[in-house]
């Protein structure tokens, strides 16, 4: 049972990198989105060190989000340009498969795009990260994942309709404060120098907000989906 | 004039004569706040107004939950009908909190966290009824809205978990706090008369709102029948 679901998963995840990097309609975008944003935020506050040393975790964050945002709205793209989604649905079996599959595709695409955008932040704005990447990554990690989830759900639903382009950010940041919030602090408590161990609770935060929605979105996800 | 439509007359009519009560009991009666003097006042239309909203945005969840799982149009239409009064009611929250904040805090806005979270929970109800103002199939937006509106609702809890551990100034809840209500019972009058004259508008408007409802699958029917016959 979980075998056939990781199976059938692992064929969609497939499916969508393949096309990718085939194709590399999506990746490269997030890439070079992601460098110009934080060339970008260099003219919004100006050349100033330790005003940029305050914000940097937030920076952080809103170019990671921006970027992962960018990917999430076509992660559906595919199916809608070439009106695939009726033999997506035909496929037998569970529909989670389905969703899962997209979700590890789309996580997958914005870890890459966060994998380039951390280190080129350190030496843009002369910060020393370097020691403090395992910690940074976890965080990322876990705030990718449950940006990703709800993303990945909504992107299925704002597919179908009108204004899609506006409609994805939307309902998606109202939605994910909590995980924007959560690590953005923990970032921070990481870059001023605290260890793991004092933002704790932020984590805790992260891990029952991935778990709550990686329960829930396959389920919602459904009813998204049905015709 | 049908029995259905003078029984929402009569209910019109008893929030708007609750609502008029309310007034003259918080402006008139009321004593003025020993500390913020007059400017209290304000708080008889804001807390009732956040309480009606947080109603409203529950029967949005449960019809929401009915909704997908007895796929009965009408639940659809309680929800929508009463995602607006939610919105209406959390918008003036948020407009009488401003015009307060400005004399006793100083500021128009802060970001303390019940702004915040009454902010974030404007915000994905706004957002609600534009998914469903942007659906191009009216099965299909029942089902986007019920789906946005139970993760929504599943969202409260950790933002006002994340938002609490960030910041906190508002004055704590003085009526559903250990040891009972600690405002005084003058003003705990025409604040329960406000709150009963908005449960009872709401009911008002919801009723009204799933007749426009009702009406306009009417029209579309009527519609597509001529269309055919034409």
């Amino acid at each position: 049972m979980v075998a056939e679901l990781l199976r059938r998963t692992w064929a969609m995840t497939w499916k969508d990198v393949t096309v990718e990097l085939r194709a590399r309609e999506r990746i490269n975008a997030m890439l070079f989105f992601a460098a110009l944003v934080l060339f970008i935020f260099n003219f919004a506050l100006g050349p100033d060190r330790e005003k940029l040393r305050e914000v940097a975790p937030g920076l952080l964050w809103l170019a990671f989000l921006f970027t992962g945002m960018l990917g999430l709205g076509r992660s559906f793209q595919a199916e809608r340009e070439n009106e695939c989604f009726e033999e997506l649905l035909l496929t037998p079996g569970d529909r989670e498969s389905i969703f899962f599959g997209k979700l590890a595709g789309n996580i997958l695409f914005m870890v890459t795009a966060e994998a380039l955008i951390l280190p080129l932040f350190g030496i843009l704005y002369n910060l020393d990260i370097w020691g403090l990447l395992p910690s940074l990554a976890l965080v990322a990690f876990l705030g990718t994942v449950g940006f990703s989830a709800i993303g990945t759900l909504l992107a299925a639903m704002t597919a179908h309709l009108r204004a899609r382009e506006v409609m994805l950010p939307v309902l998606l940041f109202p939605l994910t404060v909590p995980v924007i919030l959560g690590s953005v602090r923990a970032t921070e408590a990481i870059l001023g120098g605290g260890g793991l161990g004092e933002v704790s609770h932020w984590l805790k935060l992260l891990v029952g907000f991935d778990v709550i929605f990686l329960v829930a979105c396959p389920l919602a996800f459904e009813f998204v989906l049905e015709e | 004039m049908g029995r259905g439509a003078l029984a929402t007359r009569v209910l019109g009519g008893a929030a708007g004569l609750l609502l008029a009560m309310g007034l003259y009991l918080g402006l008139v009666v009321a004593p003025p706040d020993a500390v913020q003097g007059d400017v209290q006042r304000i708080m008889y239309v804001h807390v009732p107004s956040i309480v009606t909203a947080y109603i409203a945005f529950f029967v949005v969840f449960c019809t929401s939950i009915l909704y997908l799982w007895k796929r009965d149009l009408r639940f659809d239409a309680l929800a929508v009908s009463s995602a607006e009064i939610g919105v209406v009611f959390t918008g003036i929250t948020l407009a009488t909190g401003m015009i307060w904040g400005k004399p006793t805090w100083g500021v128009w806005w802060t970001w303390d966290a019940r702004l915040t979270l009454t902010a974030i929970l404007f915000t994905i109800y706004v957002g609600y009824l534009m998914l469903r103002a942007f659906a191009e199939e009216p099965l299909a937006g029942a089902r986007y809205g019920a789906v946005l509106a139970i993760l929504g609702f599943l969202d409260i809890p950790l933002n006002h978990l994340a938002v609490y551990w960030w910041r906190t100034l508002h004055q704590p809840s003085s009526i559903l706090r250990p040891g009972g209500p600690s405002v005084a019972p003058a003003m705990l009058l025409p604040l329960a008369v406000n709150f009963a004259g908005l449960v009872l508008l709401s009911t008002y408007f919801l009723v009204e709102r799933i007749r426009l409802e009702r009406l306009r699958h009417r029209t579309a029917e009527v519609r597509l029948k001529r269309g055919r016959r034409g």
